[in-house]
């Protein structure tokens, strides 16, 4: 568990190493892009700028200043919005994490008993019904998804807005929730069919354990067989797959945020990669790959809680 | 975001396909439970192209898939020579036609007839998807078997960088190298390769790790065989079935990334056009009903991208015999 615990901070390094070589490999000079193309006539400016920034430092020096801002939770300035970048995401991230949160959890509840009656009626027509449906939403890029519900609830019939909830704060969420309803609809499909089939070979797998025979043996009903003992165990893995898929769960969202104009991190992130606006782009990779690496740590430990025959032993 | 190049650690006897009772493909005891389990007759085996072969030629969907993605590339790359259509010169007083017996599927904003406009749009997508998705294949099994085959601390530190690589969603990396440059095709077969053979790469290394200690890598150690020699013609080629199917689910994903990164804006820039362009472009007509130029170019990317799936399922179900008989 040490081992594993480790391994998530070298990771993390790593991330950090990558994320500053990308900012360093951005073209363009810093001074210049914040005091504007006019500084280009006062090199003593550009100087004096370096110098209070840390500019004129080495590449490891910099590297020093910079993890250290990131440990004070200083992600830099933008370059085009005049604000810093933390201002920035604690305005925008909220906005997602609730947007993924709500939809990861309805994703669970909707996917967890397809995946069930999959595997219960396996190879019927009901597993091939949804089999067809998971690989209907997986071939259907997320952007064609969200246009494809603009198209029916929100043009041909006139349902809900085309749009996501504007406005500062999470409070505009609430006030206008009807503009929630075709992001969230969006993302969990997305979700969805990212996860629909480890859920059905989870259970599956589970089925020809023999734990289910013991159980049936005992005289257990079929009922109680799945529900009290299969679910669960079937449950254990896809705590490890959210950690896992939480990027790819991030990226449905960049794309449903930008569709919508639902001001969250994903649609900043797509507006500030219009304008190459750099410290805003890498500051929100930092903070997506450092969520991914403690989710899927914390993924990683309530697998051994779960499940306590998992054990990690050192090499 | 990737089916089949998940790595496989989370769930131990997964069994996606569906063709039978779960076992994982370790080849030793598989063939054992695959007897035991009545999967495969207990006689001599048939060769095991040929039995997988089959088992894919069985697989109707699978089949069905590689029909659509043959039709879709003779249809991309033929039919312009078969279907001539003028796709350079602006042509104002035929726009936004609806279908006709003259177009086919009507005409875009620019007066450029839309069935002509596909065939050229997904050579681009096919082209930059399917090589970007070679490329990644290449680099991630290098990065793979040299990992695995190593082993101890290159391994582990080989191996996090691709843990590293791995926790920042692909999208967002493209993003920031696609907003660095101008996105040509080369450029964004490049992208779009570095930022997804890490998957490839967990796979093959998996592979290795138990590669390494079969006999025969072994007695080529023996006989003074190097280790370029263990990775080029033993490792890889002996992780051949999984580097085949994950191919094919990495040719799905670089088509939508592709594509989703032209819908945003930042995929291939005009004159050059491809599917997600023209539905980027289609898109704003929505309200005007102007359907065609929407469907079409919206239909071909999933129907493009379902058929590799189907393709990559059966060649995993082929694969699984080809193991059990191994």
């Amino acid at each position: 568990m040490i081992r594993r615990v480790l391994q998530a901070i070298a990771v993390l390094l790593l991330v950090t190493m990558f994320t500053f070589g990308l900012l360093r490999l951005v073209p363009g000079n810093p001074a210049i892009a914040i005091m504007g193309p006019q500084a280009y006539r006062n090199p003593a400016a550009i100087r004096q700028f370096d110098q209070v920034y840390g500019f004129n430092r080495p590449w490891y020096s910099q590297y020093w200043l910079w993890l250290d801002h990131l440990l004070h939770f200083n992600l830099g300035y933008s370059w085009s919005l005049n604000q810093s970048v933390a201002s920035l995401l604690s305005n925008h991230l909220p906005k997602t994490v609730f947007l993924v949160g709500i939809s990861i959890i309805l994703a669970l509840i909707i996917a967890v008993p397809i995946g069930i009656l999959q595997a219960v009626r396996r190879n019927r027509f009901v597993d091939h019904f949804f089999n067809g449906f998971s690989t209907l939403f997986y071939a259907t890029p997320a952007f064609l998804l969200s246009l494809v519900l603009i198209w029916i609830f929100a043009d041909k019939f006139p349902i809900f807005p085309p749009e996501g909830p504007q406005g500062e704060g999470l409070a505009v969420l609430f006030t206008n929730f009807n503009a929630l309803v075709l992001p969230i609809i969006s993302l969990t499909l997305i979700t969805i069919a990212l996860f629909s089939r480890y859920m059905r070979s989870s259970v599956l797998d589970n089925l020809v354990q023999d734990y289910v025979r013991t159980a049936k043996a005992k005289g257990a009903s079929e009922r109680r067989v799945l529900f009290r003992h299969v679910l669960r165990n079937s449950l254990i893995p896809i705590a490890t797959l959210l950690g896992l898929l939480l990027p790819a769960i991030f990226a449905g969202a960049l794309i449903t945020e930008s569709v919508f104009n639902y001001p969250g991190m994903g649609y900043l992130f797509f507006q500030e990669a219009l304008k190459q606006d750099y410290p805003v782009l890498l500051g929100i990779t930092v903070v997506v790959a450092l969520a991914t690496v403690v989710g899927s740590l914390l993924a990683d430990i309530a697998y051994v809680v779960l499940d306590p025959r998992v054990r990690y032993v050192s090499q | 975001m990737s089916l089949g190049s998940l790595p496989p650690e989370p769930i131990p006897g997964a069994d996606p396909s569906g063709i039978g009772v779960t076992t994982v493909a370790e080849p030793p005891d598989a063939t054992a439970v695959a007897v035991a389990t009545g999967m495969l007759p207990a006689g001599k085996p048939r060769s095991t192209f040929r039995r997988g072969l089959e088992v894919f030629l069985e697989n109707k969907l699978a089949v069905t898939g590689l029909g659509i993605f043959v039709f879709m590339v003779l249809f991309c790359f033929v039919g312009p020579h078969l279907y001539h259509t003028n796709q350079t010169l602006v042509n104002f007083t035929n726009e936004e036609l609806s279908p006709s017996g003259k177009y086919p599927l009507g005409t875009d904003a620019n007066g450029f007839d839309i069935l002509g406009r596909l065939m050229v749009a997904g050579q681009v997508s096919l082209e930059v998807g399917i090589a970007a998705a070679l490329l990644a294949t290449v680099v991630g099994v290098l990065w793979g078997a040299v990992a695995g085959y190593v082993g101890g601390v290159v391994d582990s530190f080989m191996m996090r960088i691709v843990d590293a690589m791995l926790s920042i969603p692909t999208l967002f990396l493209a993003l920031v190298v696609v907003s660095m440059v101008t996105p040509s095709k080369p450029v964004l077969i490049l992208v779009i390769a570095l930022t997804s053979w890490l998957t490839t790469s967990r796979l093959v290394r998996g592979e290795a790790l138990s590669l390494r200690t079969r006999d025969y890598v072994q007695a080529m150690k023996m006989m003074g065989g190097g280790g370029t020699r263990a990775v080029l013609r033993h490792i890889a080629p002996n992780a051949v079935g999984t580097i085949m199917v994950n191919a094919t689910f990495q040719v799905a994903d670089a088509i939508a990334l592709i594509v989703t990164l032209s819908y945003l804006g930042l995929g291939i820039r005009p004159p050059q056009t491809d599917w997600g362009t023209m539905l980027s472009n289609g898109t704003q007509y929505l309200n005007d009903g102007y359907w065609w130029m929407i469907v079409p170019a919206g239909f071909c990317i999933v129907i493009v991208i379902a058929a590799a799936i189907f393709i990559g399922e059966g060649l995993r179900d082929a694969v699984e015999v080809r193991l059990q008989q191994r």
